[in-house]
């Protein structure tokens, strides 16, 4: 890099700032000086109307725009329901769909658990802020240094030399043949799913500490009193005290797993039957010039996420009203 | 409890029940930490391996598994010096791609928290009609993928902002063709629903009367937001602010989209999934480079904990 280079990029990054910085001010400036009569609808625009012609302009006119493209060719002809016909119908795009479901079906629901068992277990121990730490942190990191991460745990090497990927060494000390994790069909999509469940589930135990922690301790001291076992108080207090969670959570977590992209393009680029929906969007849309297909795929993404957001909200939502 | 045959009086009996209990409870304890201690080690394991990695001699690093790290001894910062540093151009120079996230994620965190701030003041105490309707509309634009965008918005963009940052480049010469701008612009525009939403939230439950007392005081809608307003969301700005620069920090898919992929603009995620993806990979670079890339977000986990959860927990559904 020289240091033209990098004058260039501090001037672009200061100008930025310092315009934005500029047109904020002036907006305020403008804000309480503005004209007697008209007082009211200026000053609104002036809050109002920066974020709402970005979102009209950035996101809802290319939204919709999108859903026409769904069904339209490679030139932007009409062509119907070519490109859903295409999607459930080539092999291809089938296993896409097919690696989708498979993802959505296991990344939550063994997250949650898995969060959720570990929250129990460490809840009022010594350490617990620690044992926390270690299981969250994989959530501060990006997909893409999560993937590589694992990248190295999958490493593989023929079975003369010596294993340097701690997953291949452990299939080798146990008697077996190193494996290439990563293009074996079917089992490639089950190793990037684990690196999902390994990002999710600091989320999940962190969500369901807290609510575990709101289970009023009577509940628990009555349930002892009459015999119960720990496992027993885990099925019959702790589980129905903290059941919002437990949907708020695998929602949220099937919200996340539904747009998982940078994963399976970091992992795998969705070559050998790994792809999934979000991750053919992009290849379709910008790598195959497919601008219909991709837009296909988007359309059936946000067709796909849609209701769980919303029934997301609603439990949200009525979990507040209860507070 | 079994093993306490011999008949006893009705007290020491007690004492003996309570006593078994106790053990039995440290037992379970003991059973539960045993598990909690796999998993957490479990889950350390792959993050720990790369990092150790990343300081071993880079032949080591591929002809050896870390974990014979005793019997194969070798540690030197090289790799660090190497995508850091080194000037040849087929190393990764990730000391450029570094400040291009840098300067991706400063700007792409301070315009959207500055306009949904705005945003969310107007909508909680300005009286306007159809506030309540317009608001509902942001909030359920939460729902729609930015996967639903992408492609209309980079046709946007190459037919209106590449024509805008050529002059800019003709005007300073400095300044390449190749800028920040579409990929800052993106990231403002997907942050906006959940970023007003939350804000909303806040600022709409500071008490009236405070609000009230500075407008008898005289103050407009300007000068009520910066002087009462800020100052008193700032537990809720820095909430939504570490949200949205780790999620900007740690995006793949609008950089792939909305910036040139050349050294100019691209940033840290982009240039790595290229190592990883390109053939020959070398584990020397790409341990290195993935915790140069870890770092910041890592500091931010560590130093800001409380702030990151909570920005967390109210963004995760976010993209």
């Amino acid at each position: 890099m020289t240091s033209l280079d990098l004058m260039g990029k501090a001037l672009q990054f200061a100008t930025g700032i310092v315009a934005f910085v500029a047109v904020f001010g002036l907006i305020l400036f403008f804000l309480d000086r503005s004209a007697k009569g008209r007082k009211d609808f200026i000053q609104l625009a002036l809050f109002l109307g920066p974020a709402m012609l970005l979102l009209a302009i950035g996101l809802i006119y290319p939204a919709v725009r999108t859903s026409f493209m769904a069904f339209t060719g490679r030139t932007g002809e009409f062509v119907g329901m070519d490109n859903f016909v295409w999607m459930f119908t080539q092999p291809l795009a089938l296993i896409t769909l097919w690696n989708t479901v498979l993802w959505v079906l296991l990344v939550p629901a063994i997250s949650t658990a898995v969060g959720l068992v570990y929250a129990v277990l460490i809840d009022k121990s010594r350490g617990e802020k620690y044992f926390k730490m270690l299981v969250f942190m994989p959530m501060a990191i990006s997909f893409v240094g999560a993937s590589i991460i694992w990248r190295f745990m999958y490493a593989y090497r023929s079975p003369a030399q010596e294993q340097y990927g701690l997953v291949n060494q452990i299939i080798v000390w146990l008697g077996g043949v190193p494996q290439q994790i990563l293009q074996n069909s079917p089992w490639n999509t089950f190793a990037l799913i684990v690196v999902m469940i390994w990002i999710q589930t600091g989320f999940a135990m962190v969500v369901m500490s807290a609510a575990i922690k709101g289970v009023p301790a009577e509940q628990h001291e009555a349930a002892e009193l009459d015999g119960a076992s720990p496992v027993q108080r885990f099925f019959n207090v702790t589980i129905p005290g903290i059941k919002g969670s437990i949907v708020v959570v695998v929602t949220t977590i099937t919200i996340a797993t539904l747009k998982v992209f940078d994963i399976v393009r970091t992992m795998t680029a969705g070559n050998f039957d790994t792809s999934v929906v979000a991750n053919e969007m992009y290849t379709q849309a910008f790598r195959a010039g497919e601008p219909g297909r991709g837009a296909a795929l988007a359309l059936i993404l946000f067709l796909m996420v849609t209701p769980i957001v919303v029934y997301n909200i609603r439990v949200l939502r009525k979990q507040r009203e209860i507070r | 409890m079994s093993q306490v045959a011999v008949p006893t009086p009705p007290v020491e009996r007690g004492q003996v029940e309570a006593k078994a209990g106790r053990v039995k409870k440290r037992m379970t304890s003991r059973i539960a930490s045993m598990i909690a201690l796999v998993i957490a080690v479990l889950w350390t394991i792959p993050t720990f391996g790369l990092f150790l990695s990343s300081f071993r001699e880079p032949d080591l690093i591929e002809s050896t598994g870390w974990w014979t790290l005793f019997q194969n001894p070798g540690f030197s910062l090289q790799n660090y010096q190497e995508v850091l540093l080194s000037g040849s151009s087929s190393a990764p120079q990730l000391g450029e791609y570094f400040i291009n996230s840098l300067f991706i994620a400063i700007p792409a965190t301070l315009f959207p928290l500055a306009l949904a701030a705005m945003a969310a003041y107007a909508f909680a105490w300005i009286k306007f009609r159809g506030s309540s309707t317009l608001f509902v509309l942001v909030f359920a634009l939460q729902i729609v993928p930015l996967q639903l965008a992408l492609i209309p918005l980079l046709q946007m963009t190459v037919t209106f902002l590449h024509p805008v940052m050529r002059s800019i480049s003709d005007v300073i010469p400095i300044i390449p063709d190749q800028q920040y701008l579409p990929v800052w612009i993106a990231h403002t525009i997907f942050a906006l629903p959940l970023a007003t939403f939350l804000l909303h939230n806040f600022i709409s439950e500071i008490p009236r009367d405070v609000i009230e007392a500075a407008r008898v005081d005289g103050a407009g809608h300007g000068q009520i937001f910066l002087k009462v307003v800020l100052p008193l969301a700032m537990p809720a700005l820095a909430s939504v602010a570490i949200f949205q620069f780790l999620w900007v920090w740690n995006d793949l898919l609008v950089a792939l989209v909305f910036s040139s992929g050349t050294p100019d603009t691209a940033p840290l995620t982009q240039r790595l999934a290229e190592l990883a993806g390109s053939r020959g990979q070398s584990w020397a670079r790409l341990t290195a480079g993935a915790f140069v890339s870890l770092v910041v977000p890592l500091i931010v986990f560590f130093s800001l904990q409380r702030y990151f959860v909570r920005g967390l927990l109210a963004g995760s559904a976010k993209g």
